[in-house]
């Protein structure tokens, strides 16, 4: 049975990686087991300065799921280089910088910043944040400024680029096409959708930013929805599929409906060794299910007609 | 190191109103000090939910937790019997430094169910031989538990907003009219009622104990986040930076 993978500037020994915001650095994990057996890592995302994020509270759990307004917290770009990614260069497992930021400008600082770093694979690029005033989400929602902010990231930065792309859109295909048209490596899907929480009691928003990102379970059928849609309209282009991932039946799930290679999120709280018990299950449950390897279930949930 | 562990539950019963006294078994029982909390998974929830260590019995390798029921996870948890599994990540987060502090008197203050793990720390002090005072708010008669317990560390005060119970009011009140030299005082309980006793205390060094809506519990998602006193802008994460922080390291408004 093979699980290996293999996407621009990543040769996985698996298809499973956390996924962003979801397993910080990679340090508090590494408590829990070997980082090694992960297929990738996708570390918090980065902006050009550090940013303390959100008043609490921050998250809210909700049926099958939870909504999170973190605010892109993290140490900025230059101390993630010297103070975070060295840790992981231990581990052989490749890394992939997430970048957010207000404006494109601050994209490409990242990005060029990040060329330093001799601990990466490729960057993700997180144009889908709903959770901060600015920035983030419109670079996900706008296809002119999804291209742009793309197109440029794609100029400075030396690694493969990942687009994480927002449902919080009419039509996912029309953006991945525009991104992909921006010279796009992959695309990574999908960010949390925006949501929100009322406390009866308070009369009120649970969460302190009002709105927040629903993950978990919950989503994990617009996820799949989106997947099949864009894998339908562009049958090449590399795809981390994402949205509530819980089982290796859930990442076939996903491999079927055109994901490359997949991120689990939201179960790593629940579970800290959710993505190792995921990659032990994972050959038993294709083999089950009739497949020979990860590539070969590749896009297989597609019908025709 | 912290771990998770499937631990059985040797008992589960109830010691106040809507609060609830589980010893569970767990080979890690021994390392657990004074202020940390445990990360417990509930079927059917997505997030677990942090609960405070009461106290510790090293050789038969159980340890305590107390919680009341604030919505359907804790009423889920309310609901287990002895002899039943829980999933539980330990330990979790900073503990009171008693071990580095020069003390004689200690001051414990704490309200609802930021009493339990003052009840673990006064235990230790008392070992070291701290003279240990303890003001304890409640809402009514009904919630207050563990007053024995705390009275065999010292002298314990009760306060209750209706008056049910000892003397009504605020444990803020009582400590107005204690004037004993204490050397630090340890706080534990609802961000208001620390808010009052840091501020009414703010001569004093102490320390305290907060708690927030958590996510991963071990300190990779930043949800639970204290602002710092010394630049607001900045923060500090509950679950792994704390719980337990200097009181005047923290701004609580």
């Amino acid at each position: 049975m093979s699980l290996a993978v293999t996407l621009p500037g990543l040769a996985l020994k698996n298809p499973v990686m956390p996924a962003s915001g979801c397993f910080g650095f990679g340090k508090e994990y590494s408590q829990f087991f070997d980082l090694n057996e992960l297929g990738a890592i996708i570390v918090k995302a980065a902006t050009g300065e550090a940013r303390y994020g959100n008043p609490t509270p921050r998250v809210a759990e909700t049926s099958s799921g939870m909504l999170n307004a973190i605010g892109l917290q993290n140490p900025g770009v230059d101390n993630i280089i010297a103070d975070e990614l060295p840790f992981l260069s231990r581990f052989d497992t490749p890394v992939i910088a997430n970048i957010a930021g207000s404006t494109v400008e601050e994209y490409v600082k990242v990005a060029e910043t990040l060329n330093k770093s001799n601990d990466l694979s490729a960057i993700e690029l997180n144009i889908s944040c709903p959770n901060v005033k600015e920035g983030g989400v419109q670079f996900g929602t706008d296809p002119e400024l999804a291209k742009e902010v793309t197109y440029k990231v794609k100029q400075a930065s030396n690694y493969p680029v990942y687009v994480k792309l927002s449902p919080n859109v009419t039509n996912i295909t029309t953006m991945a096409k525009a991104v992909v048209d921006a010279g796009a490596d992959g695309l990574s899907m999908i960010n949390t959708l925006t949501g929100m929480q009322i406390n009866l009691k308070k009369r009120a928003p649970i969460i302190a930013n009002k709105t927040g990102g629903l993950s978990g379970p919950a989503i994990k059928p617009v996820a799949i929805r989106m997947i099949y849609e864009v894998r339908q309209a562009l049958s090449d282009i590399p795809i981390i599929g994402m949205g509530g991932i819980m089982t290796a039946e859930d990442v076939l799930e996903f491999l079927l409906a055109g994901a490359n290679a997949v991120a689990v999120g939201t179960a790593n709280f629940q579970n800290p060794h959710a993505c190792p018990e995921i990659i032990a299950e994972l050959p038993g449950i294709l083999s089950k299910y009739g497949f020979e390897s990860v590539e070969e279930a590749i896009g297989k949930g597609h019908v025709h007609g | 190191m912290i771990t998770k562990q499937s631990l059985e539950i040797n008992s589960h019963i109830q010691i106040a109103e809507d609060t609830f006294e589980v010893v569970l078994q767990s080979s890690l029982s021994k390392e657990l000090k004074p202020g940390q909390f445990v990360h417990i998974q509930l079927p059917g929830h997505m997030l677990r939910r942090p609960v405070s260590i009461a106290n510790v019995n090293p050789e038969a390798e159980t340890f305590t937790m107390i919680f009341k029921i604030f919505g359907e996870g804790t009423r889920n948890l309310s609901k287990y019997q002895a002899g039943e599994f829980l999933d539980v990540i330990l330990p979790c987060g900073t503990h009171y430094p008693i071990e580095d502090l020069s003390l004689e008197h200690a001051l414990l203050v704490g309200g609802g169910i930021g009493v339990p793990p003052l009840y673990y720390l006064g235990t230790k002090l008392k070992e070291k031989g701290v003279k240990v005072t303890s003001v304890l708010g409640f809402q009514s008669a009904s919630h207050v538990f563990y007053e024995e317990k705390f009275q065999q560390l010292g002298e314990t005060f009760i306060a209750t907003n209706d008056g049910t119970y000892g003397q009504k009011g605020f444990v803020t009140d009582i400590i107005s009219k204690l004037d004993k030299p204490i050397d630090y005082y340890f706080s534990c309980g609802p961000t208001p009622m620390l808010q009052a006793v840091t501020s009414q205390l703010a001569d004093q060094k102490g320390y305290i104990s907060l708690e927030e809506r958590m996510g991963c519990g071990v300190g990779t998602c930043y949800a639970c986040v204290v602002p710092l006193k010394a630049d607001p802008s900045k923060n500090k994460k509950i679950c792994k930076d704390g719980p337990v922080f200097p009181a005047n390291e923290v701004n609580l408004a």
